[in-house]
């Protein structure tokens, strides 16, 4: 048994941990809730973002959350264009064909990666990498601290823009029955790709926020991804306060499964508490 | 020039030219498999062997390629396991179909068994560059080679050269922890040392087993500091290692040592170079070139010269590799499969960069092969153990 100041560390680890994974399940819900798409891309362009902080730092000296003001637009818009002119286009009105086209896109993006920058492992360091921030008996690194109050306030951001704004109610109105949304005057395609957008920028937000306590490359956003998808499906497809909930519970879960039951078999208990939600729950702990 | 002479010339050419043997008549170039993985988890370390590989066959090919086989040329025919042995052993079949003499990789233990086997189907020589599991070379397959050591190898001489560091030190490490990846190669080693560690009066307090990729090693790291161990031995690939040794400088942990077996900063100047501060004192027992040759120091300039390239063992191991089938090629005086078996076999080379002196296989391990010791020292590596290879003292415990 662990003393009391090693498994409060570990749930705060969790948290910290869990932050990162909600900021990076915020794009995949939205995406999924708006557009019903299962996007295969988005480990990919995590990838992506990751490698834009990297360069940005390591070619203009910019600091990782400095980033964040060049990486969210940048991401935004690559996620509207991509939607506008590529992934809308080759749908052809079918989502199976999207599901094709975002897993083409995925190996595309990893492959150019591949190519322009190799396989090699990227890490950045910074002034404040080694800071720690003590709370009750745990030390936290600061980047990790960083990370979770910057994915609360993207997912306050977020819930608050989708409730209040008039491009929220759209995205609202598109994502319960596009016909009707298009009938009352919305231009449903822009919506659809603005939310793709939207789904991007988080990930663009998530980067900064992962690069400083991780490493980049090519294959970087597998990891992350399948544990993004569990934990939508978790909280809720489409629910933001769910992907929220949803990704703290996922790494407290991880972070205290792998305390006790080493590293390995510590991944169980994510998958066990996702099994039993599908089977008691399945519209997931939040509604959409 | 008169017809006359030019008819002479040529005849004599031909007649010169139809008394030689067809290889070397023809100088068709001999076809090399270099087989790594390339994508995948794995890619880092494949691409360094690639690279490895491909720089011996230019420096080959450049020095006259094999002069027993008037000049003939290697010609690599580049795979790519993709960090999976089934991709490995579709390659090796791919390999096979396309005539290679012999093939050289690749890279990690679990895709070099796989891969070894499937070229023992068709009596094809292959070199392994790096695989450091030690069934590898224990089931009999007549093609197989293994220019480095393995685990066995690797981890005694780890095992017996932190005795003498302990007993020299006066013995102030009691206790060990053991990290290490879940595949092969980590708990291979991990094993090992557990085995072994206690008969030296050192007590293995716990061994902690993670995944590849491991996200986050703060739940580690807290299990590390709980048990206070006097020396952490972490076994696991270049991200993870990386993460580990991070996490513990931000978490403060300090042991007496950070002892690495085969995967450690001491064996990375890429490492030494991004984590300066964390890498300073860490202990790595590892493949390493013989630092006293300077031919060794010649090779590492060439490619430190190269962009975002670093002299890591993946690169002279392969090199190394490539030379050894090159000389067993030359001595063969044939591109056959069993004729470069045979002069394997037998091989005495000693034109090598590596601590292991004249090359000599039993059941396809080269028994010479033998790791070092590093520390990373004043953010450069330096070989502390054996003596006779020593280039500075070793610091031990360390104080950060």
């Amino acid at each position: 048994m662990f003393e009391f100041g090693i498994v409060f560390s570990a749930i705060l680890n969790g948290l910290t941990q869990g932050a990162v994974y909600a900021l990076i399940a915020l794009g995949l819900t939205l995406i999924y809730g708006v557009l019903h798409i299962i996007n295969f891309a988005h480990g990919a362009a995590l990838m992506m973002a990751l490698y834009g902080v990297y360069f940005l730092q390591r070619s203009f000296g910019l600091d990782p959350y400095v980033s964040l003001v060049v990486m969210v637009p940048l991401m935004f818009a690559a996620g509207y264009a991509a939607y506008r002119w590529v992934i809308g286009r080759a749908s052809h009105g079918k989502d199976e064909n999207i599901l094709l086209v975002t897993l083409g896109l995925a190996i595309v993006l990893e492959n150019l990666a591949l190519f322009l920058w190799k396989s090699d492992t990227r890490t950045i360091e910074t002034g404040w990498t080694y800071k720690m921030v003590p709370i009750g008996p745990a030390l936290l690194p600061l980047p990790k601290v960083l990370a979770f109050a910057g994915a609360l306030a993207v997912a306050a951001v977020l819930l608050f823009f989708i409730k209040k704004s008039d491009l929220g109610r759209a995205i609202r109105a598109c994502a319960k029955e596009r016909q009707g949304a298009r009938l009352v005057g919305i231009d449903v395609e822009h919506v659809f790709a603005m939310s793709f957008g939207i789904g991007l920028a988080c990930l663009g937000a998530a980067a900064c926020f992962l690069l400083p306590a991780y490493y980049v490359n090519p294959t970087v956003g597998n990891g992350f991804v399948l544990v993004a998808f569990t934990i939508v499906v978790l909280g809720g497809m489409g629910s933001f306060a769910g992907a929220l909930a949803g990704g703290l519970l996922i790494g407290v879960v991880e972070s205290l499964g792998g305390l006790w039951f080493g590293e390995s078999l510590g991944q169980m208990g994510i998958f066990l508490i996702f099994i039993a939600v599908l089977l008691f729950r399945p519209q997931g702990l939040f509604k959409a | 020039m008169n017809k006359r002479r030019q008819f002479l010339l040529n005849t004599t050419a031909l007649a010169a030219s139809s008394a030689l043997p067809l290889g070397v008549r023809a100088q068709t170039p001999i076809k090399v498999g270099v087989l790594h993985p390339v994508t995948g988890f794995l890619a880092y370390s494949g691409n360094l062997s690639r690279l490895g590989a491909t720089m011996a066959i230019e420096d080959i090919n450049k020095a006259g390629g094999i002069k027993s086989l008037g000049g003939a040329r290697l010609q690599a025919l580049l795979g790519d396991a993709q960090s999976q042995p089934q991709a490995g052993v579709a390659e090796v079949e791919k390999m096979n179909e396309a005539g290679v003499s012999a093939v050289v990789g690749a890279y990690a233990s679990a895709i070099c068994l796989a891969t070894t086997q499937a070229a023992a189907k068709y009596n094809l020589p292959h070199i392994v560059d790096v695989g450091v599991a030690d069934q590898i070379v224990e089931r009999g397959l007549k093609n197989t080679f293994r220019f480095g050591p393995g685990y066995k190898t690797v981890t005694e001489a780890s095992i017996a050269q932190l005795h003498v560091l302990n007993t020299v030190a006066g013995k102030p490490a009691k206790t060990v922890m053991i990290v290490h990846e879940e595949s092969l190669f980590g708990t291979g080693t991990a094993n090992l040392l557990s085995q072994q560690l206690p008969a030296l009066g050192l007590e293995v307090k716990e061994v902690i087993k993670h995944a590849n990729p491991t996200r986050d090693f703060s739940n580690i790291v807290l299990r590390i500091k709980a048990v206070n161990p006097d020396i952490l031995i972490p076994a696991n690939y270049y991200n993870e290692y990386a993460l580990l040794v991070r996490t513990l400088r931000q978490q403060g942990v300090q042991p007496k040592a950070i002892y690495s077996v085969l995967g450690g900063a001491a064996s990375s100047y890429k490492f030494v170079k991004e984590f300066a501060d964390a890498a300073n004192g860490v202990l790595d027992v590892n493949h390493w070139f013989n630092p006293k040759d300077k031919r060794a120091w010649a090779l590492k300039k060439r490619v430190d010269a190269m962009p975002d390239q670093f002299f890591t063992y993946e690169v002279y191991m392969n090199y190394t590799a490539l030379h050894l089938l090159a000389d067993a090629i030359e001595r063969a005086r044939s591109a056959k499969r069993e004729d470069i078996l045979r002069s394997l076999e037998s091989s005495k080379w000693s034109g090598h960069v590596m601590p292991y002196g004249p090359t000599q296989f039993v059941n396809g391990q080269n028994i010479g092969a033998a790791p070092l010791m590093m520390q990373v020292q004043k953010n450069d590596i330096k070989v502390v153990l054996p003596r006779e290879y020593r280039e500075s003292e070793p610091v031990f415990p360390w104080k950060a």
